[in-house]
């Protein structure tokens, strides 16, 4: 998993082929037998080198059952990223495949097919904007994330705590009860590994407002202020390691241990992306420890007395442009979402505007969480954040400036939050004049 | 690129087109002028290729502000050089080379020392040369992972330090005031054998008449040291000197694999990937590396004067 929140960087190398093979592309996409039933021998790419024998066979069972003229085939790539990249300076990459991160959405209609506009497509998926260019939907999510708190609730319900915390200052009080009450870390960083703590970006749609990125963040001086997402999330994870409510060492966490961590009650809490959730589970069983320890709470933070959590499609689904047999394609990228349950079993959510809300997320329910789906940047605007991040050099989606703040928390490095903060909102505030509006 | 090979394929083509050598014998050292040329033409043309050009290439985008992707290099002058002298965050990392400066001088001590002591008569000698020398073998990510478990809080070293009765061991990696000095330990411990190889082969180089010589003349060690090993080998030494200087400016596997530059231990190199692929700085990240090359020749040719290359004679 670790990978999958890594694959910016290949995506760079990946685009530069791309790009090339963008304008190569000969074969009039008219031309192809795409209208009439769903039949013929149709091949998927998948990225679940994992399943693709066993849930994946069963999935092509039952589409066979209830399409007889197709036949279903199977290619799991290891590296996706990498192998689909090269494949799409060919022709031959597929007739339904993952849209890779790499290629940009103007690219879209030269690899794929369209699938309809945005208002059709919109009233049965989720998220289908994210795939959208010009108004057509080129790919439709294969499982939707959301972002929040995995904890163990064996070891906060030991800290006497019934109640979900609804402001940082609770989930501090709520930590600091954990360190007294139990000998479990209260919080774990995973600070060595870096990625995960990119993640406190990504659940802007806390904020409760589907436009927030396009209002404030690349669009505002301050995005460090108090009263804006990162001056929330950032200085929430400065004050959970300045109250010395994480683990001790920082520099020598690891993922795959902290995973046991957590699942046998030694750490009590984890911000990660509700993909964690099943992982989560698995290893708290492997340990001998039971599932239903591992509960998921929603970033504490709530407007108008609600809590709001950011929802995002996985990969999607697509039908190469070359397919000879778009009609089985197509059929098998609806069933896919529709009857195949792949979402529900994964722990995410349907990318089906009236699916069904996974047990993994019953805490959610619970909690009345309202997820929030970002609007993307309008035309023209798609580069502007990354432009300001690469040129305030504040990765916001890494960790470089994270682990420093973590640093500067624990007592590592100098400064305190308050100079800290203005200095990452002097620098975001100067990129922001040389980069312009 | 095409400017550099076509050249050398043209005279590739000439090379095939010219008369058969005339019937006249040659004497030694009287032969074709061009036959020389011909027998450099392809590790020439590697090193230009391989070599130059892409030198050349950095150079030249040091000078622009190339995001790595774009296909117009704007060129922006000296602004990323400028960049460079005036950020103080550019140049502090260069303190932390320091740690690894310290430590590199420490290595050269220790590996002479192992060097001379198994140049001499010592008993399982061989064994100890292998074991000083292994260390180098193993691959640097895996020193890498070997090192963060041993120095990990409740790792190996804590495990031993506990036997010996410390209680409280410091944080190796986490506390910033040692975790330069963890990771530059570690890097002694690899490279050591290196330089202790490379030591005792120049030690052994060393005619042994020298050495009995002394021994009638009834000299110690430290005397034979003095004035037969050092001398000996002042320009192995000279060597291994400047090779620590620029590989503790340009220190990046174990920093990189253990802490990936965090709680202080940024390198410049380290910074200069960070630029190039975190921030898609191509432009400026070119520019640190060609001040860390002018850094590297500066002190080499400093070294070179106080160090002059002359001809050692132990007679």
């Amino acid at each position: 998993m670790a990978t999958r929140h890594n694959i910016t960087g290949v995506a760079a190398t990946a685009a530069a082929a791309l790009a090339l093979s963008a304008c190569g592309g000969g074969t009039d996409p008219g031309e192809a037998a795409d209208d009439g039933e769903p039949s013929g021998e149709i091949t998927v790419i998948t990225q679940r080198t994992d399943i693709v024998d066993t849930v994946f066979a069963d999935y092509k069972e039952q589409f066979e059952a209830e399409y007889p003229q197709v036949t279903v085939n199977f290619e799991a790539l290891t590296d996706y990223e990498g192998e689909i990249a090269v494949r799409m300076n060919t022709s031959d990459y597929g007739d339904v495949l993952l849209i890779p991160n790499s290629v940009t959405k103007d690219q879209y209609a030269s690899f794929f097919e369209p699938l309809g506009t945005v208002d059709e497509l919109g009233q049965t998926y989720r998220l289908v904007e994210e795939a959208a260019f010009e108004d057509e939907v080129y790919g439709v999510s294969i499982t939707v994330n959301t972002q929040g708190l995995v904890y163990n609730k064996k070891v906060w319900q030991e800290a006497g705590i019934t109640d979900l915390p609804t402001t940082p200052d609770e989930f501090l009080a709520d930590l600091q009860a954990i360190a007294d009450e139990t000998d479990a870390v209260p919080y774990y960083t995973n600070y060595a590994d870096g990625w995960p703590l990119s993640q406190w970006d990504g659940n802007r749609g806390a904020m409760g407002d589907p436009d927030y990125q396009n209002t404030h963040v690349a669009h505002s001086d301050t995005p460090w202020a108090a009263d804006e997402w990162h001056g929330i999330s950032d200085g929430l994870l400065y004050d959970v390691v300045a109250k010395g409510l994480s683990e001790d060492d920082p520099t020598t966490t690891n993922w795959e241990e902290s995973k046991t961590l957590l699942g046998t009650g030694q750490v009590a809490t984890m911000l990660l992306g509700s993909w964690a959730i099943t992982q989560m589970q698995q290893s708290a069983e492997d340990a001998g420890a039971s599932a239903d320890d591992i509960g998921y709470m929603p970033f504490p933070h709530q407007v108008d007395g609600t809590f709001h959590a950011q929802v995002a499609g996985d990969y999607k689904n697509a039908v190469n442009v070359n397919s000879e047999h778009k009609a089985a394609a197509r059929a098998w990228i609806d069933w896919f979402a529709e009857e195949s349950g792949y979402a529900f079993d994964e722990g995410g959510i349907s990318p089906l505007l009236d699916g069904p809300t996974p047990d993994t997320l019953g805490d959610f329910e619970a909690a009345g969480v309202e997820y929030v789906e970002m609007t993307p940047a309008p035309a023209g605007q798609e580069a502007h954040e990354t432009d300001v991040v690469n040129t305030a050099e504040i990765d916001l989606y890494g960790n470089i400036y994270r682990q420093k703040l973590v640093d500067i928390a624990r007592g590592a490095a100098d400064g305190d939050k308050e100079s800290y903060f203005a200095e990452l909102n002097q620098r975001w505030a100067d990129a922001r004049a040389t980069v312009g509006e | 690129m095409s400017t550099v090979s076509s050249p050398v394929r043209g005279a590739a083509a000439r090379s095939t087109a010219l008369p058969a050598p005339a019937p006249r014998r040659r004497g030694p050292g009287r032969g074709w002028k061009v036959t020389p040329w011909l027998f450099l033409l392809v590790p020439l043309g590697l090193l230009v290729l391989f070599t130059y050009v892409p030198v050349a290439n950095m150079v030249w985008y040091s000078f622009t502000s190339w995001d790595g992707m774009a296909p117009v290099k704007e060129p922006v002058g000296l602004d990323n050089y400028q960049r460079i002298f005036t950020d103080p965050d550019m140049f502090s990392v260069f303190l932390v080379s320091l740690y690894y400066l310290a430590g590199a001088f420490l290595q050269l001590v220790l590996a002479l020392y192992f060097a001379t002591v198994l140049s001499f008569r010592t008993r399982v000698r061989n064994l100890f040369k292998g074991i000083l020398f292994f260390p180098y073998l193993i691959n640097g990510v895996a020193i890498g992972l070997v090192f963060l478990f041993f120095l990990r809080p409740g790792g190996t070293l804590d495990a031993v330090l506990a036997l010996v009765g410390v209680a409280e061991p410091p944080q190796w990696l986490g506390d910033p005031d040692l975790a330069n000095i963890s990771l530059a330990s570690t890097s002694v411990w690899r490279y050591m054998g290196l330089n202790f190889v490379l030591f005792l082969g120049a030690i052994q180089s060393i005619p042994a008449e020298l050495f009995e010589a002394a021994d009638l003349d009834g000299a110690t060690s430290w005397q034979k040291f003095r004035f037969i090993i050092a001398p000996g080998i002042k320009q192995v030494i000279g060597l291994m000197t400047i090779l620590a200087i620029s590989g503790s400016l340009a220190v990046f596997e174990i920093p990189w694999i253990m802490t990936g530059g965090a709680n202080g231990t940024t390198t410049f190199v380290i910074q200069t990937v960070q630029q190039a692929f975190e921030f898609k700085k191509f432009g400026l990240a070119s520019a640190m590396a060609v001040v860390l090359l002018l850094i590297v020749l500066l002190i080499t040719w400093v070294q070179r004067r106080i160090l002059p290359d002359e001809k050692v004679d132990l007679t």
